[in-house]
Formats: structure tokens, sequence, C-alpha cells
């Protein structure tokens, strides 16, 4: 069904235009396990061929890492730092949806240039892949606060994921277990650092690192 | 230019007020309260054509024109405007440019007039004005574009016709929800409608649409009025053609249903107004870039 695969790519592009687009931590962290549970559904109907218990036990872990746990241990991390509930761009929100919209344009290239070679679908699984990716690293780049360049890096992984499945081979859910697990420590070792970096300078605000608290 | 055509027309001219009166009683029942008749809009334009006009010595014949040439663009839009699967009696390729600008015309005749009174409460409203539907307008021509490409046709007539029966369960399905979501946007934003617009603030500094006919009476601001249901009735027209293609080919039957769904549209609006509060100034241009990007990406799809 490749028609439904085109319209999950369709949620997984909008989920990104929202991360761009929001103005509260809230929703951004909402976009992005979102973008996790369209990922899942996805990944079960590319493999819908041999969709054995090995495929489901893997899509639904990491659907459930990714939708439930990441996002719980950021919330935790927006609390316990009582950090600003906005995001704080350095790039303006309709700034950054602009800027997201040329990134999908260059990734339509790219990804026109690429899809001959992908297995599933209609190839648009692929550019929402590159897409995805590109997000995440605007999203690091362009904001302020160190909860929303985690955030970044888990569109990132999630752009990742959709590019192994773009290929459709089970292979690439298993490095993307391996993957996954990375992020997992990672999102877990920033969650305390930032703990500890607020308690630390009294804000999480990445430019203002160099100043020393007395 | 069959009897169906002009019937149309007809009955857009003759039911229009009636979108406002719709809007108006979804509010009221939302409110709990009892609410204008539904008839209101046009014992309101009644009332209006009867009296005078009043003109200030500062203004001149620009401020005259406002209301006649805003009027004489919108009822042209329902010359080149299909509805219910009906060709329109003038439909050209090319014509749905002719409908942005026509809406284009109207909105720059309302505020040339608004600014020939030399108001600066007018002005601001006029500089609003200006501003949100410079945003609005791309949205609209490249959710237009996206249909044109979709359906390879440069016709209005053509294009929503060219929408096969069922496209939106099909392949067309998401591109087709992405327009129509770009369109509902416009639709609000050119219609000084809440989340963009509060239509029913006359001396609030965030008003856009009503701060620019303050000065309009009698005649002039019947013909305002009418001409905003036109403007609305031809904008519902447009997002009811893209989202529910005509189901069967009888045309009374498709046409009842086709002003049936452009009603629908305003009892939504009414519901939007309802529950929804307006936005800061600020975040307007946010909402009318999101639905350009909503545009663009539909366009992006067909393009791929």
């Amino acid at each position: 069904m490749p028609a439904a695969l085109d319209i999950l790519s369709i949620l997984l592009i909008l989920a990104n235009l929202c991360l761009l687009g929001s103005s509260r931590l809230a929703t951004c962290i909402r976009a992005v396990a979102l973008q996790a549970v369209i990922l899942g559904a996805a990944a079960l109907i590319a493999n819908r061929g041999e969709l054995d218990a090995r495929v489901i036990v893997i899509a639904v872990a990491s659907t459930l890492i990714k939708a439930g746990a990441l996002p719980w241990l950021l919330r935790r991390a927006i609390r316990e730092s009582g950090a600003v509930r906005e995001v704080e761009p350095f790039i303006g929100f309709t700034a950054s949806l602009l800027w997201g919209v040329g990134l999908l344009g260059a990734c339509l290239l790219i990804g026109a240039r690429l899809s001959p070679h992908a297995a599933q679908g209609s190839g648009l699984l692929l550019t929402v892949a590159l897409f995805t990716t590109a997000t995440g690293l605007m999203v690091i780049v362009s904001r302020r606060k160190a909860v929303t360049q985690v955030l970044g890096y888990l569109a990132m992984e999630n752009g990742i994921y959709a590019f192994g499945m773009a290929f459709a081979i089970q292979e690439p859910l298993l490095v993307e277990m391996g993957v996954l697990l990375d992020v997992f420590v990672a999102v877990f070792v920033m969650g305390i650092a930032i703990n500890n970096i607020s308690r630390e300078f009294d804000h999480i605000d990445t430019d203002r690192l160099t100043a020393l608290k007395d | 230019m069959t009897t169906a055509s002009v019937s149309n027309v007809l009955l857009a001219l003759l039911l229009a007020p009636l979108l406002s009166g719709v809007i108006n009683r979804v509010k009221a029942v939302f409110a709990g309260r009892t609410g204008q008749p539904l008839l209101q809009p046009y014992h309101d334009l009644a009332k209006l054509l009867r009296k005078g006009a009043v003109y200030s010595r500062t203004t001149s014949w620009v401020f005259r024109l406002g209301p006649v040439a805003g009027l004489a663009a919108a009822a042209a839009c329902l010359t080149i405007l299909p509805i219910g699967g009906v060709p329109a009696p003038l439909a050209f390729p090319g014509d749905l440019l002719l409908l942005a600008y026509l809406m284009g015309l109207m909105r720059f005749v309302t505020i040339t007039a608004a600014l020939d009174t030399g108001s600066a409460f007018e002005g601001m409203g006029a500089s609003r004005e200006a501003w949100y539907s410079m945003l609005a307008e791309p949205a609209l021509i490249l959710g237009l574009a996206a249909l044109a490409v979709h359906t390879r046709s440069v016709s209005l007539s053509g294009m929503l016709d060219g929408l096969a029966r069922g496209e939106l369960a099909g392949p067309g399905g998401p591109l087709l929800v992405l327009v129509a979501g770009a369109f509902a946007i416009v639709l609000l934003a050119e219609n000084a409608r809440i989340p963009v617009d509060d239509p029913t603030t006359h001396l609030e500094l965030t008003m856009i649409h009503e701060v620019m006919v303050l000065d309009h009476g009698g005649v002039d601001f019947g013909f305002i009025q009418y001409a905003a249901g036109l403007k609305l009735w031809v904008f519902s027209g447009l997002l009811t053609g893209v989202l529910l293609p005509p189901l069967t080919g009888w045309w009374p039957l498709d046409c009842a249903v086709g002003i049936a769904l452009i009603l629908a549209v305003a009892a939504a609006v009414g519901v939007v107004e309802s529950v929804m509060a307006r936005l800061k100034l600020a975040r307007v241009p946010q909402l009318l870039v999101a639905a350009s990007v909503l545009s663009v990406l539909a366009l992006a799809l067909v393009l791929r």
C-alpha cells in the first residue's frame, strides 16, 4: 500500500514543520513523539510482507522508547531545571518555517536523484527521511536551549530511522536499535547534564554558558 | 453558457447574504443566545439601501469608487466560479489568475477608499489589510497552481471538474487535504474572520477590515456588506469544490449539494469563531506563512 506510506510521509513533513514553527517546548516534544509513532506505523506497513514477531517487537519497542520514555525524560528535565517553556530561537519561527520549506525543496531534489534506488513506495519516504534529518540539524543550530538541541538530535535520529526504512530491509532495524541505544544514553546523560548545568549556571542557554556563575 | 451555470450565478447573488446570517446563528447557538433571525442580513441590506450616503469633504471620487468597484469585482468572480461540477458561465483557460486578481482589485479599492478618508485610524487598518493579504496571496495562488498541475487544467471549471469523484480517498487525497487546509486559512484571513480579525469589534485598536469601512454609510455600506457576502461565497465555493467534487451527474442535485456545502462552510466558520480566540497580531503572519507552506508542500508533491 504505497498510498498509506505517502500519507504517513506527509504527516511526517507536517510534524517537522510543526517542530520548526512552534514556540512552545511542549508542542515540540509532542511533534517529535508524533514522528516516532508515525515511523512505527510506517515500519509495520513497509515490512508487511514479512511481518514476523521480530519486526513487530523491534518496531513497537523503538516506538515506545521514542514516543514514551524519551519525551517523559525531556519533560522531566524541563520541569526539574525550571526552564522557561518557550523555545527561544536564534532564527524566528516564521523564518524557520521558510527555511524549512527551502530545506524541503533541496531534499526533494536530492530525493528525486536517489529514489530509483529506494525499494519502498514512491520514494517520498526517502525525501522525508532526508528532510527530517535536515530539520533536526536546523533545530540544533538555530535554537538556544539545551533541551531543544536534544529534540533536534531526536528528530535527526527519526530521520535516520526513516532513511533505513526507505531502503526497506530488516537489517537497518537492527542498526537502528544500536543508534537508538546511543540516543537513549545521550538523552539520559543530557537530562542529567541539563540539571547540573542549571544548578551551576542559573540557566541552560547554550550561548551564555561561557559566563561563569560567581 | 447553460441554464445551470447562469442559475448558479443568480443563486449566489441571492443567497450570499445568508452566509453571514448562518455564521451569526451558529455563534448564537454556541453562546446559548437566541440570536438574530437567519434573514437579518437581508433586512440590514434593505435598510441600508433605502438610506442616503453622507460624504466627508476631505474625500474624493476614490472614496466613492471603493464600494462600487469592490462589489463589481466580487460579482465578476461569480461568473468564473464553478459550483457543484457545473462549469462557470465565463470559464476560460487562465481564469484562476483572474479570480485571484479580482480579489486583489476588490482589496485595492477598499484600501484606497480607506486611505482617501485621511483618517489615521483607517490608514492603520488599510496597512494591516495590505500586509496580511500580501501573505495570504501566495497561499491562494500556489494552492491553485498545485491543483492546476494535478488536474492538467488552467481553468477553474476544468480544474474542479478534473478532480475525479472519490479522489479524496485516492492517490490525490493528501494533496487535496493540504490545499484545502491552505484555502481554509486564506478564507478566514481574506474574509476578516476570527483567528485573524474580529468582525464584531468596531472600536478596538486590533481590528482590520471593519476599521477600513468606518466612514462608509447608507448605500455604500450596503454595497460593502453585500460584496463581503459574495467574497465569502466565492472562497467557500472554492474550498468545497476542492474538498468534495460532484457526486452525481444530474446538475440540479449537484448544484443543491454544492450550495448546501457552501452553507456548511459558513456554519464551520461560525464554529471556529465560537471556539477560538483571536490570534495576537504578531502571530497572524505566522499562520498565513503556514498556509503558504501547506500550498508549497502540495505543489512540491505534484511536481515531484
